[in-house]
């Protein structure tokens, strides 16, 4: 199997919403075998996006070809193939859970077993609880919905939202395994950084419509500058003693007993050498990489 | 597909309980109009007849199913609209307003097979009612009053059917009734497809048919023009079964109308929701 072939090729695709333009000359591509970190703070485009992408929403123009073939000509032969969760999933509140899976599978292109529908909810660990409707299981059963028909391509529209971190890890690994196991690309839309770090290998960052980088993630957040923040038991002695050195200017910001420094990762330890010599209780170094300060990074490099 | 997808739209049409609220109402109401037809129903007839009795030697039981059941029609008629709105504005809207257009529509579907079941869905919520009505007046009717002959009231005449010419002149009525609840069905699904909320096409239907209706009920010359092209104006033409003979052109017309009315709504409905933003 070529590993380049392309899944999704999204070329020039703008949506405008009257006065707001919600996503602007959008470009990327998906390949086999992806999964590709979709990654934008809230209002990004990240939703609007999909929702094109599943043919929820009609571009204001550019265009989008699935499996090498344009979703506007091809729309169900396409969705045939791709399962999906936007935003939060919603379901028929009134059906019990195996009810709304038996519904979805009839419409889903493909015949779809009542043993495959129980797999599913054995895997997204509603087997025993399928009739209620918390906000976690919603999410587990929107994933089961998603994968009901064996599709190529999954978009998952931040997965785990509401989930908690039991929860967050058993769809993270679920995705590596659909992945690496039965090669499904997976579209992965979020905005905690983190997140698409631990499950992607390519990724795109966008902001306020329009795309700010993509590429290979292990590339991307590869950066030799961490910004960390070192707890300590006293910052004015911390002040005093960093006074004159090299530190002293790579520091952006100080509260009572923390600082946050941007440096050099292998600069780490002897920082800390530094200030243990010199009687400075460090209690904590914790690397800060947020997706804000990412942007930050990344705009502040274009420039 | 289709037949999947109807069968789908019945099952979320009747596990909701908004469903049963217009069975329920004719469920109760129809007996508590039996009730009072048997304690005063003579007086009613007694009043209908009252200009034959001194010509006329009245015999048989005109107290009866049919009779029960004709009036019943001519009184809840136009009080059905209310009740068919609340499961036709809910169909296309609703599924806005609970998020689940966004599994629905990301399937290998098209949005004009969703439309058309739904609106198949609609049509078979207001033929069940209708023939719920149906049941209720004129089946349970026969059985508690008995049959006999159908004497009718017209604008300047009184018809006396015999008992061998009615029953198909109900059967014809109620399918024009189901025509013209269709109307309202489809008038409701296309309000329904451009909001978000059910509420709002509910509301939006039922002001329509009360303008409609009170429009039609002003007999002044202004109104007179407009009359012909309001679809309440025909709602009530099942009426025209039970003249004789049959003003056939009269009842071909009023089928052709509600029928066009069907079509556009339908097809506008198509229209606004193929080109609709899914953004609930």
């Amino acid at each position: 199997m070529n590993s380049k072939e392309k899944v999704i090729e999204i070329s020039q695709l703008t949506k405008r919403f009257k006065d707001v333009l919600a996503v602007n000359d959008m470009n990327f591509t998906v390949n086999r075998g992806d999964v590709f970190g979709f990654l934008g703070p809230n209002g990004a485009g990240k939703s609007t996006t999909i929702r094109m992408l599943l043919s929820l929403i009609s571009p204001t123009s550019g265009t989008i070809k699935i499996f090498n073939k344009t979703l506007k000509e091809n729309r169900r032969e396409i969705l045939a193939n791709v399962g999906a969760i936007v935003e939060k999933p919603d379901f028929y509140q009134y059906l019990p859970a195996i009810k709304n899976l038996e519904i979805l599978a009839k419409i889903s292109g493909k015949e779809v077993t009542r043993k495959r529908i129980f797999e599913l909810l054995e895997l997204v660990g509603l087997a025993d609880r399928a009739n209620r409707y918390s906000h976690g299981m919603k999410q587990r059963l929107g994933i089961a919905q998603a994968l009901l028909h064996n599709p190529e391509l999954i978009v998952l529209d931040e997965p785990t939202t509401g989930l908690d971190p039991q929860g967050m890890k058993e769809i993270r690994d679920l995705i590596i395994r659909l992945s690496k196991e039965e090669n499904k690309t997976i579209f992965l839309s979020s905005h905690i950084l983190s997140e698409i770090e631990i499950v992607a290998n390519r990724m795109i960052i966008i902001n306020k419509g329009s795309k700010i980088v993509e590429g290979e993630v292990s590339e991307l957040l590869n950066s030799s500058t961490l910004k960390v923040t070192i707890e300590v038991d006293d910052t004015a002695a911390v002040i005093k003693i960093l006074e004159g050195t090299r530190w002293n200017r790579i520091i952006e910001s100080i509260t009572e007993n923390k600082f946050v420094i941007s440096i050099e990762q292998s600069a780490i330890p002897v920082l800390n050498k530094y200030l243990v010599e010199n009687g400075v209780m460090v209690n904590a170094i914790i690397p800060v990489r947020s997706l804000e300060d990412y942007f930050l990074t990344i705009t502040s490099g274009a420039k | 597909m289709i037949f999947t997808l109807t069968r789908i739209e019945l099952l979320k049409i009747f596990r909701k309980w908004r469903t049963y609220i217009g069975f329920i109402a004719i469920g109760i109401l129809v007996p508590l109009l039996h009730l009072a037809m048997y304690l005063e129903g003579q007086n009613s007839i007694d009043f209908v007849t009252r200009g034959l009795r001194d010509s006329f030697i009245l015999v048989g039981n005109l107290l009866n199913g049919y009779w029960i059941s004709y009036i019943i029609l001519n009184a809840l008629t136009i009080h059905i609209p209310f009740l068919i709105t609340l499961v036709a504005g809910d169909l296309l809207a609703g599924e806005a307003t609970a998020g689940t257009y966004r599994i629905l529509l990301t399937r290998p579907i098209s949005r004009m097979q969703i439309v058309t079941s739904k609106f198949l869905s609609g049509l078979i919520y207001t033929s069940s009612l209708i023939l719920f009505l149906a049941f209720m007046s004129l089946a349970v009717g026969l059985i508690i009053f008995g049959s006999g002959e159908l004497i009718v009231s017209g604008d300047q005449s009184i018809i006396i059917f015999e008992k061998s010419d009615i029953l198909w002149r109900f059967f014809l009525a109620y399918g024009f009734a189901i025509l013209s609840m269709t109307v309202v069905c489809s008038l409701a699904m296309f309000f329904s497809s451009l909001v978000e909320n059910a509420i709002g096409p509910i509301v939006a239907t039922m002001a329509v048919i009360i303008i409609f209706i009170i429009l039609s009920a002003f007999d002044v010359e202004i109104l007179r023009d407009i009359r012909p092209y309001l679809f309440t104006t025909y709602i009530l033409d099942w009426r025209e079964f039970f003249d004789d003979p049959l003003d056939l052109a009269e009842i071909t017309k009023s089928v052709l109308v509600l029928g066009g009315h069907i079509i556009i709504f339908f097809t506008a409905t198509s229209f606004i929701f193929n080109k609709k933003d899914i953004l609930s």
